[in-house]
């Protein structure tokens, strides 16, 4: 297609200085070079992720049984919400190629259009991802280990893990090794109140040392992993916001070339790029 | 200092209405793309249980190739590492692979070693 690469030129002027043998400007070959050692960093963590999970013993969450929830609805959504983050994250992406499609053609109108929806799906994308923290440090309710060891899924009808036993709708349930919140038999009444005043321990929600969902690593690999990333999102939004009034104020159409929106472009790709790995090796596999 | 640098590289990037006209219909086709492959992504994550139970590890492969390929367009189309040099593009590329296959070799290896002497100490 269009661009510098198509240009003929002969091998002996390649490399023979005055030219980039890349046919690519300075600050696109750095932000390439910034991308790969990015790119090694993010794969760092997945493969880290990947070893701990293989490697232990015990029972991993799985990832539509721990992700299933959507805001202001009741019920069982398997992987929706990180679907539709998903969704948000690759057309934002999409207004991004946009923009930069439409500064090849010096088109500033178009350039701030697409740039402006990209800010928007991108400052929706940090937003989603912060209410699913917090849902994830909330957790669905907690387990406690009974006196003869077993394990008990807590339930009421509000998710309260403050005072379950007084919250309407209060009810255990035998867990199912390997399974999150999903059971054998429903114990009420008063034997389940008394499985919970003799309880021996009781775990809620999600933090660094201990979380509902499985092994501590599983809670820590969600924080860091996705934490790493969404700040990625969160300083790329501010970029493009940077570039968006820059290019309103009119610098890069008094510079000749929109290369700077080219620029925040790979680093924005690069960040959607990275979801489609977390999306995969985190929530689905 | 005069910018030398770029200017020039940059300028070749326009391009005209015409040509702007098929590369927009190439970035609609691959979003279109994007949205399918995700699509199915969570159907099979969502159903394939139930439908097919003792099948997940085909899933999981399935999820391995489908992730690559959503790589490859973004970064061939989106980045337009597609339309760059192969100079560029190998410099790009290759010390990538060239660490993270040895990474993901020796991880896997070690982490089967680690979950046996979990499984024989514990």
């Amino acid at each position: 297609m269009a661009g510098e690469a198509t240009k003929a030129l002969s091998k002996d002027v390649l490399w023979g200085g005055g030219r980039s043998p890349f046919s690519i400007s300075y600050g696109k070959m750095m932000m390439w070079f910034f991308l790969v050692s990015d790119a090694l960093t993010f794969s760092g963590l997945l493969v880290a992720y990947g070893f701990v999970r293989h490697s232990t013993t015990e029972a991993w969450p799985i990832g539509e049984e721990v992700f299933r929830a959507l805001p202001f609805l009741h019920g069982s959504y398997p992987l929706i919400y990180v679907a539709l983050m998903t969704a948000i994250l690759i057309f934002s992406s999409v207004t991004m190629v946009l923009s930069v499609e439409a500064g090849h053609r010096m088109d500033k109108k178009g350039v701030i259009k697409w740039l402006f929806l990209t800010v928007i799906g991108g400052a929706f994308f940090v937003g989603s991802q912060a209410w699913e923290w917090s849902h994830f440090i909330h957790g669905g309710g907690g387990y406690l280990i009974a006196q003869d060891g077993a394990k008990y899924w807590v339930h009421n009808d509000t998710h309260d893990t403050h005072d379950p036993i007084n919250a309407p709708g209060f009810h255990l349930q035998k867990a199912v090794p390997g399974h999150y919140l999903f059971g054998e038999e429903h114990v009420e009444g008063a034997a389940a109140e008394a499985i919970w005043t003799n309880k021996v321990n009781y775990v809620d929600g999600a933090n660094m040392v201990r979380n509902e969902y499985g092994p501590p690593q599983y809670a820590n690999f969600f924080f860091f992993i996705t934490g790493f990333h969404g700040f990625h999102v969160f300083s790329g939004v501010i970029i493009n916001l940077i570039v968006l009034i820059m290019a309103m104020q009119g610098v890069f159409h008094r510079r000749g070339h929109y290369e700077m929106v080219e620029k925040a472009g790979l680093y924005w790709h690069f960040v959607d790029l990275v979801w489609v790995f977390v999306f995969t090796f985190f929530y689905l596999l | 200092m005069e910018r030398d640098d770029i200017i020039e590289y940059s300028l070749d990037a326009h391009h005209s209405e015409e040509v702007g006209r098929q590369i927009r219909r190439k970035i609609w086709q691959v979003t279109l793309l994007l949205a399918v492959v995700t699509t199915i992504e969570v159907a099979l994550g969502a159903y394939w249980k139930e439908w097919f139970p003792n099948s997940w590890q085909v899933v999981k492969l399935v999820y391995v190739v489908l992730t690559l390929i959503k790589a490859g367009f973004i970064v061939a189309v989106f980045m337009h590492l597609g339309d760059e040099r192969r100079n560029i593009r190998m410099i790009i590329l290759l010390p990538y692979a060239l660490f993270i296959l040895y990474l993901l070799w020796i991880a896997i290896w070690e982490s089967n070693y680690v979950h046996r002497a979990w499984e024989m100490f514990l």
